[in-house]
């Protein structure tokens, strides 16, 4: 078993009018096979949590800490952190010119386990993973997220969740910009990935839909930069009826 | 953040190409670089170079209208202001366009041959000539001061050849040189013309496709840093001839390469590749012509430039004639450029004139795109880091052109220059 640990985070980013906090103090504790839920209104910082997580540039830890299983996540660079078996599914994915699908999935399944997957079994690997998300073999001959459909963005997000198998993985409104049929299909790549690898997952989402098809332990409510709820699956509930004014409404 | 405003006008690429967002269309204004040696008001060919086909073409800037001379008084002299000097920085040319070229050409050896063979002749002999005719200044003071031409024959019907001519540049006096390639009927080979060490040169290249020749020609201008190129391929495509023309350039300060390809006569067709690389301060220029005479003629144009480090600059400048009676033409140009770091520019014009409507099809496409770091954390989100992305990007946007070589000691070559160029961002 695996445990990412987020302590007390705390985030700016440099904008024009100087440096703005956006996380004030997140703690968060994932174990492989949890599924955590955090729900937030637009705005609130949910992004800023998963590209902090996964290292990007823009974002400034300024206090507070993250680990994997001890390992200061902090100190590792991008590429470290996604082959000590993290991944993040973005809320939009890059498209990458001059890339095609196929040579990306294997110089990146190469990175992340150190060493080259065997070309006959990965090449069906990829194949049956495409199926299964429904995504048109052809994409594999295109470059990477170029031309892609927001929601064909997204199928391409889980198919290398799926094909990469992290240990956690951050889907950050996977569920946004998709229909029913769509939902179901992500969804289910989702569940796959969690049943077959033991994966913990932080699930981000505005709305509860997605909430009906992966089933989540923990809910977290963010706003303005911070938890400010937590329960079970049944606080989604009253979030799906209530909304997220009650929180809003606190006085500071 | 990317700018994912795409512009590709005319149609989609039918290469295999798939167009890069965040590219545009750029390059209609005139360059700053020649400002100073200009002293005309801009005006005139200048101000009107983009023209698309249906006829309306401007008499003054259609490549139908462009004076060709084997006489360099014909030609006025250069003042940077003209449709095609716009781009080139006239003072770097190291006087090709205006000077007497007196300095020593580069050493010509030719390798590989089984049946071909080099002679050295006379400017006055016959084939001097039989396939072009310069279409610029600097082409005809080439012409004017080469003291004698190499004539590389492949002979009739023969197949399966692959020579090698290399130009090795041990001066920096500007100098002339003049190269015949004549295949023969029915022969089918694979010339490469290498260009290595330091020159000032100003060069012609006549390629003669006769009657059912295949003819690939690989021009790499591989020079040392200082080196000044300015070199015109005039080629001529007679009665179902191929042409493939893969232009590969790197090396150099300046580069100027103005490949030129002429149907003579039903059934030709003619490919032009082209791959360039541009570094800091490197003024690397590509302008083809490709002109549709006869009918029935297959034209396919495609030119990718990846560019890094400060004033890197690159020109590509397709101009695409489709002259009244050239119907049944199939033509397509297109020109793919990826900017790697900031402060680099890619200027990028296509420009096809069509001046009949009983044509297969025409398109053209320009795109211009800009590897940043969006891309690169993307890519290392997935585990692959920075010096691994750098190249996946870079290699696989390059690899469409690298893969039309097919002489395997060349793409080895490629790969690797591809790979210290690289190295050179990293540090
Ligand atoms: N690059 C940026 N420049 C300025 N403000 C930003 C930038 N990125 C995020 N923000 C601000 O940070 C806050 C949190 O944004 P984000 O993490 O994207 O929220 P969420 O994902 O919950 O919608 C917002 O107020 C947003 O406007
Ligand atoms: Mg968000």
């Amino acid at each position: 078993m695996s445990t990412l640990e987020i302590k007390d985070l705390h985030v700016s980013i440099e904008t024009e009018q100087g440096n703005k906090e956006i996380l004030k103090g997140v703690s968060l504790t994932i174990k492989t096979g949890e599924t955590h839920a955090i729900m937030g209104p637009n705005g609130s910082g949910k992004s800023t949590l998963a590209s902090t997580i996964a290292g990007h540039p823009r974002y400034t830890v300024t206090s507070g800490s993250i680990t994997l299983d001890g390992a200061d996540v902090l100190e590792m660079s991008v590429d470290e952190r996604a082959r000590a078996g993290m991944f993040l599914a973005m809320q939009y994915p890059v498209e990458v010119p001059g890339v095609s699908m196929t040579n990306f999935l294997r110089t990146a399944k190469t990175a992340i386990d150190g060493e080259a997957p065997k070309l006959r079994t990965w090449t069906k690997d990829v194949k049956s993973a495409m199926e299964k998300l429904k995504i048109d073999a052809e994409f594999a001959s295109r470059n990477v997220n170029e031309g892609f459909s927001g929601g064909e963005k997204k199928r391409v997000e889980i198919l290398q969740l799926e094909l990469f198998k992290p240990k956690f993985a951050i889907l950050d409104e996977t569920d946004s910009g998709l229909d029913v049929d769509a939902l179901k299909v992500v969804s289910e790549g989702v569940n796959r990935a969690q049943e077959e690898n033991e994966m913990g997952t932080l699930l981000i989402t505005h709305y509860t839909r997605i909430l009906r098809y992966i089933k989540p332990d923990f809910v977290h409510v963010f706003v303005d930069g911070k938890i400010a709820e937590q329960g079970g699956a049944e606080l989604a509930d009253r979030l799906e009826d209530e909304g997220y004014d009650r929180f809003l409404n606190v006085p500071a | 953040m990317t700018d994912t405003a795409t512009h590709v006008t005319g149609e989609k690429a039918r290469l295999g190409a798939p167009s890069i967002s965040g590219f545009t269309e750029e390059g209609e204004n005139l360059s700053p670089l020649n400002e100073a040696e200009a002293t005309a008001p801009l005006g005139g060919d200048a101000s009107k170079a983009h023209s698309h086909g249906g006829g309306a073409g401007i008499p003054d800037s259609s490549r139908a209208g462009r004076k060709t001379s084997y006489n360099v008084e014909d030609f006025p002299a250069l003042t940077g202001r003209e449709e095609d000097f716009r781009f080139t920085p006239l003072k770097r040319m190291g006087g090709l366009h205006k000077n007497e070229l007196a300095g020593t050409a580069p050493e010509l050896a030719l390798s590989g041959a089984k049946a071909a063979t080099l002679e050295t002749v006379a400017m006055t002999d016959a084939r001097v000539g039989s396939a072009g005719i310069p279409e610029d200044r600097i082409s005809a003071n080439a012409w004017k001061h080469a003291a004698e031409a190499k004539v590389l024959t492949i002979p009739a019907n023969s197949s399966g050849e692959q020579v090698t001519l290399t130009y090795t540049g041990t001066s920096t006096e500007a100098a002339a040189s003049h190269l015949v390639v004549v295949a023969e009927a029915n022969s089918e080979s694979v010339v490469v013309i290498d260009h290595v060490g330091s020159v000032v040169l100003a060069q012609n290249i006549e390629i003669d496709v006769r009657e059912g020749a295949k003819l690939t020609v690989i021009s790499l201008q591989a020079w040392a840093d200082d080196a000044i190129h300015a070199s015109s391929h005039l080629a001529k495509v007679r009665k179902d001839g191929h042409l493939k023309h893969i232009a590969v350039t790197y090396g150099g300060d300046l580069v100027r390469l103005t490949p030129s390809a002429h149907f003579d006569g039903e059934g030709g067709e003619v490919e032009l590749f082209g791959l360039y690389f541009a570094d800091a301060g490197q003024h690397l220029e590509h302008r083809l012509f490709v002109d549709h005479a006869t009918e029935n003629c297959k034209s396919n144009v495609l030119y990718k430039g990846a560019l890094q480090g400060k004033d890197a600059h690159t020109v590509w400048v397709g101009d695409v004639l489709i002259r009244k009676e050239a119907k049944g033409t199939n033509s397509y140009e297109a020109n793919r450029n990826l900017v790697l770091t900031e402060g680099a520019r890619a200027d990028s014009v296509p420009n096809l004139e069509i001046e009949t409507g009983l044509i297969d099809g025409a398109g053209h496409a320009s795109t211009t795109g800009r590897f940043d770091d969006e891309h690169l954390f993307y890519l290392m989100s997935r585990g692959i880091d920075e010096k691994t992305a750098r190249r996946l990007v870079v290699r696989g946007f390059l690899n469409e052109i690298v893969q039309q070589i097919r002489v395997p000691e060349i793409e080895e070559r490629l790969a690797e220059t591809i790979e210290r160029e690289l190295a050179a961002t990293d540090s």
